[in-house]
């Protein structure tokens, strides 16, 4: 087959074309980022990434993206489920709609969800009440990362609920299991992949979220100030040392992220194909 | 047993009953509604809170218009560059083995995971007052960052991967064998690529291009890093939409706001669109008849 390979033209237009323009945008950009931070002694880049308002904003920013992961994994979950397995009216459109986080720009969806949660919106006023502040908090970052996260779930578990084999199910159902005893050993050993890729592609997607939770946070430093938005402060003091900083260690998690990802889908392959 | 048991039994065995069916479907709808719908119907409400006419009023604004206008432009420059590269890497990655191959795969992916903010400072250090090229572009008087042209490399930045990752899948799944036999009968590679190729990939182009489109449309975070928000000159839609609504002007917020909703509706509604010609033409194709095996000759010599 080796030489089979030479038959169709434009190897090396289109591999140059493509490491060429990858290099331009991306590599050698990134490549700045890094000499930035090779620039600094390690004094002043550990300053900078470990003052107490930046540790502040990670367990913000990395706590907030945890609950809506989570949140995220379980009704995620539960949508795709419904949409695979069950007949409703409008199931279309709801199908559709689960896209919407994907299509809404995100200073979109921050300033409608703080209309909705102020004090005195549709959703927010039954929780004023009780004391229960949803926008401009903590609770507000977690409700946004919701939204842009859900699609991620929804259409990584998806195909493979569609995918799934319903002898295997069958056949537990014969041999005298229960019909959750059949979920929780049969369907969800086989989408846990799955599932585990749309969680991390959540997590990772909100971990660098700024447009829709800017609006939303309130952005009160020490409470609820995210890693992204003490970068732009640091920019818009010219205090480009300490944005670098930063941003090289948003940087090294989103390559753990995506190498955790990456695996994830490598695990997910694997027990599809063992499957066939 | 008769059939009709059976068939019950198999019923009974691989579904669930119908209350636990309706209370999943509703928490599910009930979900949606409230993390999806009511957002959605938020922006227009509060759009057209004041009526009809506030809303004109605030879309004809010069500065919304300058908005649409640069929204317009970035897009218009950032898809087509984000196609051609689409193009070329899906056809040198799903064609070709050669080594390092899913690591360069991995490399496309990279700006999907890198936060919209850290990709606007990676401009402002190359390009910069204090960046890289920034004294060599200053002595030259050009303008990259807090004008037009940073605010359309960020936006190729964060939509660099998305045809391409459309693509990739889809060509790896076709192999190579229609185009080897169009070369094989004499066909140029150009015209390989249009009469074979392109037709194949056509759907999953599109698909790439519209959601391509509407980040580009979109972007918030990495633009305005670069942008400098200028007002009716280096303000995309959503960066004016965010200062209309710090200074507390709710309505005309909102009324540009609803255009880019209207976007997003859009372009889910092309997005399903596609997926059900895509699905058609799946169903057409399998109701053919099938083919005569072909004669298995080697096509390397």
């Amino acid at each position: 087959m080796a030489a089979s390979r030479r038959v169709l033209p434009g190897f090396n237009l289109t591999l140059g074309y493509t490491l060429f323009y990858l290099s331009v945008i991306v590599l050698i950009p990134l490549t700045a980022l890094i000499f930035k931070t090779l620039s600094l002694t390690w004094d002043q880049f550990m300053g900078a990434v470990s003052a107490p308002r930046v540790m502040a904003s990670y367990r913000l920013t990395f706590g907030a993206s945890l609950i809506a992961a989570c949140v995220n994994a379980v009704f995620g979950l539960l949508i795709a489920w419904v949409l695979v397995r069950y007949t409703f009216p409008a199931k279309k459109i709801v199908d559709a709609l689960v896209d919407l986080p994907f299509a809404l720009p995100t200073a979109v969806a921050g300033i409608a969800l703080t209309a909705l949660l102020a004090g005195n919106g549709w959703v927010g006023q039954y929780f004023e009440p009780w004391g229960i502040k949803l926008a401009f908090s903590p609770n507000g970052v977690v409700i946004a990362l919701i939204f842009i996260g859900l699609p991620f779930v929804v259409r990584t578990v998806q195909p493979v609920l569609e995918d799934l084999e319903k002898e295997l199910e069958e056949a537990a159902a014969c041999l005298g299991a229960s019909r959750l005893q059949t979920f929780i050993k049969v369907i969800f050993p086989a989408i846990f992949p799955a599932l585990s890729t749309g969680f991390a592609m959540a997590f990772a997607r909100a971990v660098g979220e700024y447009g829709s939770v800017i609006f939303i946070a309130g952005n009160m430093p020490m409470v609820s100030e995210i890693t992204p938005l003490i970068i732009i402060g640091k920019l818009e003091q010219y205090d480009y040392a300490g944005a670098t900083a930063v941003a090289t260690v948003m940087l090294v998690i989103s390559f753990v992220m995506l190498l955790v990802i990456n695996a994830l889908q490598g695990w997910q392959r694997k027990q599809t194909g063992a499957a066939q | 047993m008769s059939q009709l048991t059976v068939a019950r039994r198999r019923a009974i065995s691989t579904t669930e009953s119908p209350w636990i069916q309706a209370v999943l479907i509703a928490i599910a709808l009930v979900f949606i509604a409230l993390f999806l719908v009511l957002p959605l119907a938020a922006v227009f409400a509060e759009a057209l809170r004041k009526g009809l006419g506030a809303y004109w009023l605030a879309l004809l604004e010069p500065d919304a218009w300058a908005a649409i206008r640069l929204t317009l432009l970035t897009a218009v420059v950032a898809v087509p560059l984000n196609l051609v590269f689409g193009v070329a890497a899906a056809w040198a990655i799903a064609k070709y083995e050669f080594r390092g191959k899913s690591f360069l795969t991995t490399l496309i992916d990279l700006p999907f995971s890198v936060s919209p903010i850290v990709a606007g400072l990676i401009y402002v250090l190359v390009f910069g007052a204090q960046g890289w090229f920034g004294p060599w572009l200053a002595e030259k008087n050009i303008k990259i960052i807090f004008a037009v042209p940073g605010i359309i490399l960020a936006t190729i930045f964060v939509t660099f991967p998305f045809i391409a990752r459309e693509l990739i899948p889809l060509m790896q799944s076709q192999g190579s064998e229609e185009e080897q036999a169009a070369i094989v009968l004499g066909a140029s590679g150009w015209q390989t690529f249009w009469r074979v190729t392109l037709p194949n990939i056509k759907w999953g182009l599109i698909y790439g291009v519209i959601l391509c489109n509407a980040r580009a449309m979109g972007e918030f975070g990495a633009v305005s890093v670069v942008s400098g928000h200028i007002r009716g000159q280096t303000n995309t839609m959503p960066l004016h939409v965010e200062i209309l609504y710090n200074e507390y002007q709710s309505v005309a917020a909102f009324a540009v706001a609803s255009l880019l909703a209207l976007l997003a509706l859009v372009t889910l509604a092309i997005k399903t669109w596609v997926e059900w010609r895509h699905a058609a033409e799946m169903r057409e194709l399998s109701q053919l008849p099938p083919e005569r095996p072909m004669n298995t000759v080697p096509i390397a010599q």
